[in-house]
């Protein structure tokens, strides 16, 4: 890497996972993502994409290799400029809370104080789209707004590293793509100064094509790494990139490496 | 939908009322039908004169009973709840002692208490020890079950934004546990009643300690049947709204979120 390229944000060094089961969910793998990055992982389930990202977040230890975070360990996290939030796969919000002290938690377990933390909330739900249901509870909203004031609460933080889980896979086609959308727009928003990087798990190749800079391929069984693929196409992404002729030629490409790395697995 | 509503809600009260009505003037029919005896089955009109003319008896033996129900009831909550917040702290605890809850739950009462009462010598304590006996179970497992209860995706969640134990505790465990925690007192509040009235059956109390137990029991020797259906009549009454107090409770604390969550989630 010459000097001039972004600092890495995590790095994975011939990370494995092995569950006490004797499950190896992931297999050697290494990946460097740098900063302001949008990264996408792509695989079919079971293939360790979730395990991978869950390492990345640091909620649990890889069974083998080694997990840096800005050049350093776990212990870098959280502090100025080195914030990290996750978005999981379905909105996780306590049914208790109305929204606005949903998005809060991160802030109340922090012990910020209540009024600072109101506004913050405040401002991360505008920003999602969700401004004037703060005081709603999550039941009350469609599934979509739900992973909205999921996503809220992980912005709430200002976070420097998103790590997503599959967050729009239980929504219909229609909620999926305009979440994606504003997912482009939020990364693009945060401007040059402080840029927003995203690793982003999926089992979806169009959803990958449209959201990535990159896309990181994994075959199952055990996880690994199959290849990766650069969508080197420009930002902002338009409605019509998605039924354009380059959206499908990088969607085949992907696909069949997906084909590859699946039949290599079972062979 | 609003009027569905309401007319569900009116149907809800009015469906067991008119069985209730019915079971009455059958049971009344009966009795006169056959010229039965007010000694063997009494008309209720007969069990509704004698509950009158007995009250201020009987209003008394309530007293007595409630007070041993209630002291039981509140115990219960208090040494379950307790009780199931150590369980939920440490795995290795529950593993040691929660056999032992399940013994003292499946004991039945009627076969301790003899011991209890001859161990202790106030009989009110006694008596509010049978019913404890009876009613923590619940509290316990249900508690425990329900601090154990815990949305895993929101336990990342904590554990991602550094949670401190209290906090896990406080602020995930305590809500997700509560309406396990309120299906416990429902079931708790009516074996409290059930384990006062064993109990004042067993330890058979007179004079002024006298509870509905034992007006049953005399009313019973003395083929007093009216005063026993009275008796009856009044425990029953007493059970229906203890229930119906802790429901309210629920509602009141949980309605906001839960029982609505519930619908929700069976209409995916």
């Amino acid at each position: 890497m010459s000097a001039a390229a972004p600092r890495a944000v995590v790095e994975l060094d011939r990370v494995s996972r092995t569950y006490p089961s004797g499950t190896r969910a992931l297999d050697s793998v290494s990946l460097t993502v740098a900063e302001g990055e949008l990264v996408t992982l792509l695989g079919p389930s079971g293939c360790g994409k979730s395990t991978l990202l869950g390492i990345a977040a640091a909620l649990q230890p890889p069974s083998s290799g080694a997990v840096r975070w800005w050049g350093e360990g776990p212990g870098r996290i959280g502090t100025a400029g080195h914030r990290l939030a996750m978005v999981f796969q379905s909105a996780t919000l306590m049914p208790w809370l109305r929204v606005a002290s949903n998005v809060r938690l991160p802030l109340d377990l922090a012990g910020i104080e209540r009024g600072a933390g109101d506004r913050a909330a405040r401002a991360a739900l505008a920003r999602v789209g969700l401004a004037g249901f703060e005081a709603s509870y999550p039941r009350e909203l469609s599934g979509g707004m739900q992973m909205r004031a999921s996503i809220a609460r992980a912005l709430v933080t200002e976070p420097d590293l998103l790590l997503m889980d599959e967050p729009f896979g239980a929504l219909d086609e229609i909620t999926r793509a305009r979440l994606d959308a504003d997912l482009l727009a939020l990364w693009a928003g945060r401007g040059a100064g402080q840029r927003l990087t995203v690793v982003f798990v999926t089992h979806s190749v169009y959803e990958a094509v449209y959201l990535s800079q990159r896309v990181v391929v994994m075959s199952a069984r055990p996880g690994r790494l199959a290849g990766e693929v650069a969508i080197d196409e420009p930002y902002p992404r338009t409605d019509d990139f998605r039924v354009s002729q380059r959206f499908a030629s990088h969607a085949r490409a992907l696909q069949q490496l997906l084909a590859r790395a699946t039949e290599a697995a079972a062979r | 939908m609003s009027a569905t509503r309401r007319g569900e809600r009116v149907l809800r009260v009015a469906a067991p009322l008119g069985v209730a009505l019915l079971v009455l003037a059958a049971w009344h029919a009966l009795v006169v039908a056959y010229d039965l005896p007010r000694y063997i089955v009494p008309s209720p009109l007969v069990v509704a004169q004698t509950l009158a003319a007995d009250w201020e008896l009987l209003a008394r033996s309530l007293a007595v009973t409630l007070k041993i129900t209630l002291a039981a009831f509140a115990l219960a909550v208090l040494a379950g709840t307790l009780v199931a917040f150590l369980f939920s702290q440490s795995r290795w605890l529950e593993m040691s002692l929660f056999p032992y809850a399940v013994i003292l739950q499946v004991t039945p009462i009627v076969a301790v208490a003899p011991l209890i009462i001859i161990w202790v010598r106030d009989t009110q304590l006694a008596l509010v020890l049978c019913a404890l006996i009876v009613a923590v179970f619940p509290v316990i497992s249900n508690t425990t079950l329900g601090l154990r209860s815990v949305d895993p995706g929101l336990l990342s969640l904590m554990r991602m934004y550094k949670a401190s134990r209290w906090q896990v505790l406080w602020r995930l465990r305590v809500p997700s546990a509560a309406p396990y925690f309120f299906a416990g007192l429902r079931i708790s509040s009516g074996l409290a009643l059930i384990g006062a009235v064993v109990a004042e059956f067993v330890a058979g109390t007179g004079a002024a300690g006298a509870g509905l137990a034992y007006q049953i029991l005399q009313a019973g020797l003395q083929l007093n049947v009216p005063r026993l259906f009275a008796a009856l009549a009044v425990l029953t009454l007493t059970g229906v709204a203890l229930f119906a107090a802790m429901v309210w409770l629920s509602n009141a604390v949980l309605g906001g979120w839960h029982e609505s969550m519930v619908s929700a989630r069976s209409e995916e």
